[in-house]
């Protein structure tokens, strides 16, 4: 791994599959990048867009969205909500001049530990490339 | 009668604001001169010859009700919002501009500064001999500031009257409580803590949304629920108090009472929920959802018409 | 040189002040009228969707939000190809006449009748509309405020509130009435009525039948001769919504009549370093500064120049007094004062058409809206409570704004707001001692025009050169435009 800053990625991981998916990848002793902060939701449907705009605005430089593949949700149907609410979230944020690769949605299963770091590399390159996002909320007075 | 020195001070300042919350006042009626009668008006530019001097005169703290009317965008707005923070006992940021930005908070989508230097200075005209704007020395013109920003996000505010125009109940009740002295707790809202959709007479019956309609598109139902029909409505994620006014006109809510109490962003709130209740009978494997959401190009405008400066991500990205 | 800051100005909607700079022999050399604040709509409102537009830029302004919203409207349906049908024209039209009363009447009692019916050496603090009152009796000021609110009541039935009503939609309007509602319109009608005749009965027993005030109106440095500019009817006759736009010289006779959508081609713009609003002038006689006369391009705009351009009122009370004011002013009549008084003149042909449309059989039919077409471009322009009023769109095939163009009426006036200004700075304001009634009587000068900044200095200038680029996150070029380049 080249020296760089240590970005912040927002990771939130359902814990049926994502999760358990990046657990396989610690365990395997799998390498990858550590500039994700995971976080275990109990469902990718917890996925609220008002945490992953938070997120953004109080520092985080990428979200990573992870829930078990469609059609394997542990509540059957969480992971089409997040789906959903990840669109229109998208038509956001990128409406808010953030880019395309900072906000990413992956379907990682429990068995799926490389895929998770493979994921992981290749989001953290990417938002490396774009530099920190510094959000400024609010433009802070001069005078 | 009271003697006018025991009659509560009130003022009513301008930001960078439309007029119509002090304008709509007059619609009050007769009952307004019941207010007027009661308070001593110190300062009002719109109504009265108060100048900047007879502000900056009276004692700090003295004013008992200051409501600052319009966001804060240039100098001028800024140094009347931290005056009058110093003048007042109790100021309120009277109308979505005051409480959350407002309309004016539309200019986050790029920056003040910016377009007025496209504006005004950097574009050679084809037929005419601009000259560049002034901003520095004897007569010049305030300067913008880097963007929009609501009244709490530059002073500190006591009270706040939502609302675009603030619904004229609001209104009569601020001034009531005012009027017969009841104190009134830092960080009270005027306006209802329940969402619209409690105050709307329409029929809700399932949430299911299969295709989603500019409100333009279609003539909806005037009976059944305009979120159920497939149109953008605010209501689930904004404050009462207006009575479903816009909903009763067959059109949707634009959420300019703000987010509910404990909620910091609405739009990010509606998004979520119409998010979850679109294609809610169609979820499956295979699904494709991308089709649905094709007619929502400006979610700035469908969900932060009113409070994009108060919003979580509050201004287009800084470049 | 000595500077005296009259700050704010008050009386008028928006943020200004009047910089009057006199040299050592205390003559005045400059008077300018500053406009201080800008907005940024014609920005903000690209990547809006084009139907919201009628919402947004209702709040340029909440004393005529109603204007807006109809340029807007009209300015929308012509961008969606949707002609609105005849029930949803009348009841725009009968809540246009009831939104003048409600405007008009506003601006005559709280903003200029304190500088006509007190004293003009009444001490500042009193010199307003609460001191009127006292004057006159709470009860008639009640009963005043009483019959506006039969205006603002009509307002409410038809739009939701009065303030940024929730009425119109791209094609038509968004609630048709009811047979209670407009039975309810009907009965306020007549206190519309009773305001204007009450209105105008004041101004002509304290002011129009005045000599002290004719003179006054007459004083030179108090008149401007300027052109005028205003929607005209096919009949001649003064008209709010519809129609070409007229222009006349200064001695009267027309110097160019066009359709509304080529108005580009007509009004240009510049601008000066001490003021964010933009001077719009004539293009056919040119930008000569801010001069009177028929060698300078400036024009002016609203009631005066309705009165000047037309040839009198479709409504028989109007035309009364429309045909006194010409016997006692002139025609054209230059008195810039002279806006008062057509001003409530205006009041009676709008509470007349109130009363005239509320009986109209079609006002209560189901046909409200018609089908939206493919987005393109779009021009409205109505004649606002202040001036000619132009709102121009164009949206592209996903109905997203990708230009957008305001000229407002008090832009239109910003020539004459700030000639008239400084005429009258360098008559009144000499020497050293200046009694601070004098500065009001300056002020006066703009408060004939009923300015309202807030509209003034919405944003972009009209017709300069503007180049529009949108990326998207990622860098990448998706659309540019340009006007005017």
């Amino acid at each position: 791994m080249s020296e760089r800053k240590r970005l912040r990625i927002v990771a939130l991981l359902c814990r049926w599959c994502s999760y358990a998916g990046a657990d396989l990848a610690g365990v395997s002793r799998t390498k990858y990048a550590s500039d994700v902060l995971p976080i275990k939701v109990p469902c990718s449907a917890r996925m609220d867009p008002q945490l992953v705009i938070r997120a953004f605005s109080e520092g985080a430089d990428g979200v990573l969205l992870a829930g078990c593949h469609p059609g394997d949700c542990h509540y059957l149907k969480g992971n089409y909500k997040a789906l959903r609410r990840f669109m229109l979230l998208k038509k956001y944020t990128s409406q808010m001049g953030i880019e395309d690769e900072r906000l990413r949605l992956e379907w990682i299963s429990a068995s799926e530990g490389a895929r998770y770091a493979e994921v992981v590399n290749e989001m953290s390159a990417r938002v490396a490339k774009l530099g920190p996002l510094n959000w400024r909320r609010e433009i802070p007075i001069e005078t | 009668m009271k003697p006018e020195s025991a009659k509560p001070k009130i003022a009513i300042a301008l930001g960078a604001t439309c007029s119509g919350c002090d304008y709509s006042l007059l619609d009050l009626g007769p009952s307004l001169l019941d207010v007027t009668d009661a308070v001593e008006i110190v300062y009002w530019p719109t109504g009265i010859d108060s100048k900047l001097e007879d502000l900056e005169a009276v004692e700090d703290g003295s004013i008992d009700l200051v409501l600052f009317d319009g966001a804060v965008v240039n100098e001028d707005n800024l140094e009347m919002a931290r005056l009058c923070r110093k003048k007042a006992k109790s100021l309120v940021a009277f109308g979505s501009c005051g409480a959350y930005g407002g309309i004016p908070g539309l200019i986050n989508t790029g920056s003040p500064k910016k377009i007025l230097l496209e504006v005004y200075q950097g574009l050679p005209s084809r037929s005419d001999k601009s000259e560049p704007l002034k901003f520095e020395g004897e007569g010049a013109l305030p300067k913008m500031l880097g963007q929009a920003y609501a009244l709490d996000q530059v002073v500190d505010v006591d009270v706040y009257l939502p609302g675009c125009p603030p619904p004229l109940k609001l209104v009569s009740s601020l001034f009531g409580d005012v009027l017969s002295g009841k104190p009134i707790a830092k960080g009270t809202y005027y306006a209802s803590s329940r969402s619209v959709c409690y105050e709307c007479k329409r029929v809700k019956e399932n949430k299911d949304i299969a295709t989603l309609h500019r409100y333009h598109e279609i003539q909806p139902d005037p009976k059944r629920c305009l979120l159920e029909q497939g149109i953008i409505c605010m209501g689930p994620a904004t404050r009462g108090g207006c009575e479903a006014v816009c909903c009763n006109q067959n059109q949707p809510c634009r959420g300019c009472l703000g987010p509910l109490p404990n909620a910091e962003d609405s739009g990010s709130e509606m998004m979520s929920a119409l998010a979850s209740i679109v294609s809610l009978s169609n979820e499956s494997k295979d699904s494709d959802y991308s089709a649905i959401f094709d007619d929502i190009n400006d979610t700035i405008g469908s969900f932060y018409t009113f409070t994009m400066a108060k919003s979580l991500l509050g201004r287009r990205k800084v470049e | 040189m000595k500077r005296v800051v009259i700050n704010p100005a008050t009386r008028l909607e928006g943020h200004a002040k009047i910089a009057i700079i006199m040299d050592d022999r205390g003559e005045v050399q400059e008077a300018l009228f500053q406009t201080v604040e800008f907005k940024g709509f014609e920005s903000f409102c690209l990547g809006r969707n084009a139907e919201e537009l009628p919402v947004i830029t209702s709040r340029i302004c909440g004393v005529c939000p109603w204007a807006h919203h109809m340029a807007s409207l009209k300015a929308t349906d012509a961008l969606f190809n949707a002609p609105p049908p005849p029930t949803a024209l009348k009841v725009r039209e009968l809540a246009y006449d009831a939104f003048l009363v409600h405007d008009h009447s506003a601006v005559f009692y709280a903003l200029a009748a304190p500088d006509l019916l007190l004293d003009p050496d009444t001490p500042r603090a009193q010199r307003n509309i609460l001191e009127l009152v006292k004057r006159i009796g709470r009860d008639t000021g009640a009963k005043v405020l009483a019959l506006r609110k039969a205006a603002s009541d009509i307002l409410t039935i038809v739009g939701g509130r009065a303030t940024h009503p929730i009425f119109g939609c791209p094609g038509g309007i968004s609630r048709g009435l009811t047979k209670e509602d407009i039975a309810a319109i009907k009965e306020r009608s007549r206190q519309l009525i009773e305001l204007a005749e009450l209105t105008n009965k004041v101004f002509e027993d304290t002011v129009a039948s005045k000599k002290e005030f004719i003179d006054l109106f007459n004083t030179d440095a108090f008149v401007n001769r300027s052109y005028y500019a205003s929607l005209i009817g096919r009949d001649g006759k003064i008209g709010f919504l519809d129609g070409d736009i007229r222009v006349i010289k200064p001695d009267g006779s027309v110097l160019e009549e066009f359709k509304p959508n080529s108005y580009q081609d007509h009004f240009k713009e510049t601008s000066l370093p001490w003021t964010y609003m933009k001077f719009p002038y004539l293009q056919s006689v040119g930008w000569k500064g801010l001069a009177e006369g028929e060698d300078s391009g400036v024009y002016r705009v609203g009631p005066l120049a309705r009165f000047n351009v037309a040839n009198g009122f479709s409504t028989p009370r109007a035309q009364a007094k429309f045909e006194l004011f010409r016997e006692t002013l002139g025609s054209p009549a230059h008195q810039t004062l002279a806006y008062q008084w057509a001003r409530v003149i205006e009041i009676i042909h709008a509470a007349e058409k109130v009363s005239e449309l509320v009986e109209d059989p079609d006002l209560g039919g189901a046909e409200i809206r018609s089908p939206i077409g493919k987005p393109g471009e779009g021009v409205g322009v109505v004649e606002a409570p202040r001036g000619l009023l132009i709102h121009h769109y164009r949206a592209n095939e996903m109905g997203t704004v990708t230009f957008v163009n305001l000229i407002v009426p008090s832009t239109h006036n910003n020539s004459g707001i700030c000639l008239s200004v400084k005429k009258a700075a360098k008559h009144l304001v000499k020497g050293t001692d200046i009694p601070e009634p004098v500065f009001n009587r300056v002020e006066m000068l703009y408060r004939a025009y009923d300015p309202c900044l807030a509209c003034g200095t919405h944003a972009l200038p009209g017709s300069m050169p503007l180049e529009f680029e949108l990326y998207d996150s990622s860098g990448r070029l998706l659309r540019s435009e340009s006007r005017g380049t």
